[in-house]
Order: structure tokens, then C-alpha cells, then sequence
């Protein structure tokens, strides 16, 4: 049994870092949902470039954060904040593409 | 070094700085209640940012700001009363939303006006952040510009088309303004924690442990549960560490909460670059020391070898005509990218415009896939309803008006394969259906720029006859 990545994490969010790159944010309440979600292999570069269906040189980063049991990923935009093309100025919705992420059980 | 000013809160010298931030963002307003609380606590520093990339390149581009000018006066006056009438400092970061001279004039008239309006006197520092052109592409030359990651190169050109260029300051130009007996601080761009970070920094304590406070009360009340941007905090800083607490009762600052704010809008949680060194985190504790209020320790900054300066330039890239459109026709909507194939395909044959250089045509479809692009996992499902919106971008503002009225009136009579509605495929909710947009921008530069030191690019200009503002100033 898995589990829906909206369902194990307590807050997933982006947000611009910069206008050229936006950040993903997921954040977990306990350490085992934490643990159990940096292991996945859902969340490699490669499984983050189809659920985004993205080339994976555009997934610059993968990180996570201890003190806030938080993983971030970094992406870069198809094109720069407010330039002609982008479709969201803030990089605030981009999120969205992760929340079905199917994460197994440990 | 100036005598410090003898009225000042810090003038015995201080174990802890008190940092009252109001809120996130000045001009998005919050509760004078929790303001007047922050005030009794007898804060030495109040802080605001007041701007941002975040509302796009043409802020930067056009010399606007994305607050208004009412919501502006009304967020400053009670704090310029604190520094009038408490000689407590304030520092405004960014002013005017970009921090360009045009950005920072706007933000210095609203400030003239209210000390003018209650007869106040205030010694008044502005500083500039804007770079001339020249220095930049001497720069480039130079070797000295690089971009950051995920950044096109810039080149003479695109340099020089940046209508402003601006370099995110450091502290000090601000710790120079404070030094000389500023009571109030406008800054242009300014790398988000040097408001706060300044005046701890001036008094001999860790730039880490300022830099990171600065980072998390630069957005108000963000990092409190539940978060707000227009709302109260106050930030305590020592030798060792630093506590952030919420002026708000009804909030409350957790390990977790400050921890993730920690990551907000940064590429790296554990390593942040700024003007002359990074920021870092990595070894950082957040502890509870009471059911609101945490502490932070372990913040560290790391000065670089060269110093190095972050640079904003919004270049020009023509001007926007849009129109808004619903569709409900199942047929239709099956077989949207076929009709609007046809429709570029329309505007390429009739009009000239499409593709040729300088235009653009898009068509975002609401319902479908017009917040993820090609990102979107469900494009493949068939909405009941799209909601359209035709986007195109000219040369000129007449050029965009034109590419847009012919996409609009191609799109509304497309006989597609099927169609059974031949009164019209589109559903207007405005009269006039079209909108102008403006001028567009992008960002063309976001690069680091090596300087001879914090204060080769930030100019301190001093308000007022002898400093001093009043009712005789403006």
C-alpha cells in the first residue's frame, strides 16, 4: 500500500526563487512521513521530470532540510516570471503536479 | 566613527536588540493594536520591506509598484510617529516596489507628505540603489558580471535596453545612514534582511544570527501559525542567538513554523547568498521557549572573497493586447487546439503578424491547462467548460490591439469540423472585449556584479534643510 503524497505531507507549496527558478516545497508533521517520502523513488530527478513532463536538465535540485523535515526542489522555468509566455507570474501553483505522487510504504 | 545620537535606544549600549517588523509588505496593511504592543516593548529598531520581484519584470520595467499610494501613507505614518516621537529608527527596504530612483522618489514624497502634514521633523536618509548602464557593461568587459543560475547571458544590448538597473544593497550604506543620526532610512533595492540586519550589525553583534532574523521578519508574520504577511512580530537578538514572537495573540511561532520559513522563496535552506558572503544554515536549532515564541541559534555568515552585488534589469519586450472568452460547446472544446491552430494559422495569412519578429500569439486555456502549460498531467481530460484568454504582444500597443481583435473575431466565426452553433463560438463576459496590457518586460538581468565594497554603488542622499524634514520642506 502507498500513499498520496497530498495525504502524508502537511504543507506542499512553490513559490519563484528568483524569476528563473520555482521551489517546491513539502513539508512533513512526523519524521517517519518524512523518511518514508526522501526514500521514494517517486521523488528521483527523473520521476519529478514525468510528473512534470519536463526534460529532466530542468529539475535542478533535489534537497532536504532536517530542522524543518522538508524537501525542496528546485526547478527551472519554461520562461522568466512575468515574461511573455509565462503562465504564472508568482510560481505560486506549480505544485500542483506532485500531489498525486504515489509515495510506498517503507 | 559619528557620535551616536545621545536620545537613541541604543546609546548606553544594549545586551539584546529589540526589532519591531509590522509587517510583510508595507502598504498591505495591519493591526495598530499589535503595532502599539511591539512599540511597548520598547523595540531600537522598526523594519518594512516594501518591495520585491515577485510582481513581475515590469515594476522594475515601467517605475510601478503594486501598492498603492493611500495604503502606503496609511501603513508608514504610525511608524514615522514612533521615530518622530520615540527616536526609534526606521528603515524601509525596496522602497516603492522595485527600488529604483523612480520607485524611491514615489516613496520619499509620501513620507515628505506626512512629516509635512504633522509639522514632524525628521533627519531623512535616502539611498539610491540604481547603476548606470556603463558601469555595467563595464562589468561585462571586465569579466565581473555573472548570471545566476538558470539565467540567459546579457550582452551590451540587452544591458542597455533596461529602462533601470538596480543592485541589491547590503548593510552598509544603511549602517553609514544610521551612524550618521538617520531617523529615517529609504532604501532602494535592498537585499531583503539588510533593514533589519543593519543596526544589530553596526552594535557588534553576529551578522549571521542578524541576517537570518532579518530573513524570517523581512515577511511579517509569515512564519507564525496561522502566517500573515500583514501582521506584527518582534525579534530579540543576543550575542548567541536570536526570539521571534508574534504580536498577534492569536498566533504563535512553533520550531516548525520558523524552521519552514526558513526555506521560503531561497533555492538552498542551508546556504544563502547575499551581498558580500552567504548566509548559513546548515547547523542552525530552532527551540520552543514558550508555547509562542522560538529561538534561533547557529545562523553563521560566511564572508566571500570578492564582494559581490545582485543586479535587477527589466528589459523591454513590446506591448500586450488581451481577450477574455468562454466556451461551453462540447464540440468546440473537443476540438480546441485544431481551432486555435486554425486561428494562428488565420492571423499568419490575413494580418502578417504571427511569427513575424516582434509578435507573439498565445492562447492560455482556463479549465484545460493554463496554469501548468505543458506541465499539466490531466490536459488530456475534456473540461465542460474553457475559459480563454488571447494573449498577443506587438511592438507597439497598436500592434497588439490589432493582433488581438483579429485572433478574437477569427476565433469567434471558426467553422470548425461539426459545428451546429453558427451564431458565434465565443462567450464575452466584458464589453469592450479586449484589454489593453502595456508594456511587457523580462528579466534580463539577475547577475551578480563584483564591486570594491558594500558602498561603491549606494549613495546617501540627506533630505531636508539640515537633514531635517518638516513643514517647511515640501
Amino acid at each position: 500500500m502507498g500513499a498520496r503524497l497530498s495525504d502524508l505531507a502537511a504543507v506542499i507549496r512553490s513559490k519563484n526563487a528568483g524569476p528563473f527558478e520555482v521551489t517546491v516545497d513539502i513539508l512533513f508533521e512526523d519524521e517517519a512521513a518524512f523518511a518514508r517520502a526522501r526514500q521514494s523513488p517517486a521523488l528521483t530527478p527523473k520521476a519529478i521530470a514525468d510528473a512534470y513532463r519536463m526534460p529532466e536538465d530542468r529539475v535542478l535540485d533535489i534537497l532536504f532540510y532536517e530542522p524543518a523535515r522538508a524537501i525542496k526542489i528546485n526547478l527551472r522555468r519554461a520562461a522568466s516570471s512575468g515574461s511573455t509566455g509565462d503562465t504564472d507570474v508568482y510560481g505560486a501553483q506549480h505544485y500542483a503536479p506532485l500531489l498525486d505522487v504515489q509515495i510506498d510504504d517503507a | 566613527m559619528t557620535a551616536v545620537h545621545p536620545e537613541r535606544p541604543w546609546a548606553n549600549g544594549v545586551e539584546a536588540v529589540r526589532i519591531l517588523a509590522p509587517l510583510g509588505m508595507l502598504g498591505y496593511g495591519y493591526p495598530l493594536a499589535h503595532f502599539e504592543a511591539g512599540l511597548a516593548r520598547d523595540p531600537h529598531l522598526i523594519a518594512v520591506d516594501a518591495g520585491s520581484t515577485d510582481g513581475g519584470p515590469h515594476k522594475l520595467g515601467k517605475g510601478v509598484g503594486i501598492v498603492s499610494e493611500a495604503a502606503t501613507r496609511r501603513d508608514l505614518e504610525p511608524m514615522l510617529r514612533a521615530a518622530v516621537e520615540r527616536g526609534i529608527p526606521v528603515v524601509v527596504g525596496t522602497a516603492g516596489g522595485s527600488g529604483s530612483r523612480l520607485h524611491v522618489e514615489w516613496a520619499r514624497r509620501i513620507v515628505a507628505g506626512i512629516l509635512s502634514d504633522h509639522g514632524w521633523a525628521a533627519r531623512v536618509a535616502v539611498i539610491d540603489a540604481d547603476v548606470p548602464p556603463d558601469r555595467v557593461v563595464a562589468a561585462l568587459a571586465e569579466g565581473d558580471l555573472r548570471p545566476l543560475r538558470a539565467v540567459p547571458e546579457a550582452d551590451e544590448a540587452t544591458i542597455r535596453a533596461c529602462p533601470a538597473i538596480v543592485a541589491q544593497m547590503g548593510v552598509e550604506p544603511i549602517v553609514a545612514a544610521l551612524e550618521q543620526g538617520a531617523d529615517i532610512v529609504l532604501c532602494g533595492r535592498s537585499y531583503d534582511p539588510t533593514m533589519f540586519a543593519a543596526l544589530p550589525i553596526m552594535l557588534g553583534f553576529p551578522a549571521g544570527l542578524a541576517f537570518h532574523m532579518g530573513k524570517i521578519l523581512e515577511c511579517g508574520a509569515q512564519c507564525a501559525i496561522p502566517g500573515a504577511a500583514s501582521d506584527c512580530m518582534i525579534g530579540t537578538l543576543d550575542h548567541e542567538g536570536f526570539v521571534l514572537e508574534p504580536l498577534g495573540p492569536e498566533r504563535r511561532c512553533t520550531p516548525t513554523s520558523v524552521a519552514a520559513h526558513t526555506l521560503y522563496e531561497k533555492s538552498d535552506p542551508a546556504r544563502l547568498p547575499g551581498p558580500g558572503g552567504d548566509l548559513v544554515l546548515d547547523q542552525c536549532r530552532f527551540e520552543a521557549v514558550s508555547d509562542r515564541a522560538v529561538r534561533v541559534t547557529g545562523s553563521r555568515f560566511e564572508p566571500s572573497d570578492e564582494y559581490r552585488v545582485k543586479l535587477e534589469g527589466s528589459a523591454p519586450e513590446g506591448y500586450r493586447a488581451i481577450c477574455i472568452a468562454g466556451l461551453r460547446d462540447p464540440q468546440m472544446i473537443a476540438r480546441l487546439d485544431e481551432c486555435l491552430d486554425a486561428v494562428r494559422k488565420a492571423t499568419q495569412e490575413f494580418g502578417g503578424f504571427a511569427g513575424e519578429a516582434g509578435f507573439g500569439l498565445n492562447f492560455l486555456c482556463y479549465g484545460r491547462d493554463a496554469v501548468l502549460g505543458e506541465s499539466e498531467p490531466l490536459r488530456d481530460a475534456v473540461p465542460h467548460e474553457v475559459g480563454v484568454v488571447i494573449d498577443a504582444v506587438g511592438p507597439t500597443q497598436t500592434d497588439a490591439d490589432a493582433l488581438c481583435s483579429l485572433a478574437r473575431s477569427s476565433l469567434l466565426h471558426y467553422h470548425y469540423t461539426g459545428r451546429k452553433a453558427t451564431g458565434g463560438n465565443l462567450a464575452f463576459p466584458f464589453a469592450p472585449s479586449d484589454f489593453q496590457g502595456g508594456p511587457v518586460f523580462r528579466f534580463a538581468l539577475y547577475h551578480t556584479m563584483k564591486v570594491r565594497d558594500g558602498l561603491e554603488l549606494f549613495p546617501i542622499r540627506w533630505i531636508g534643510e539640515e537633514g531635517k524634514v518638516g513643514r517647511a520642506a515640501e
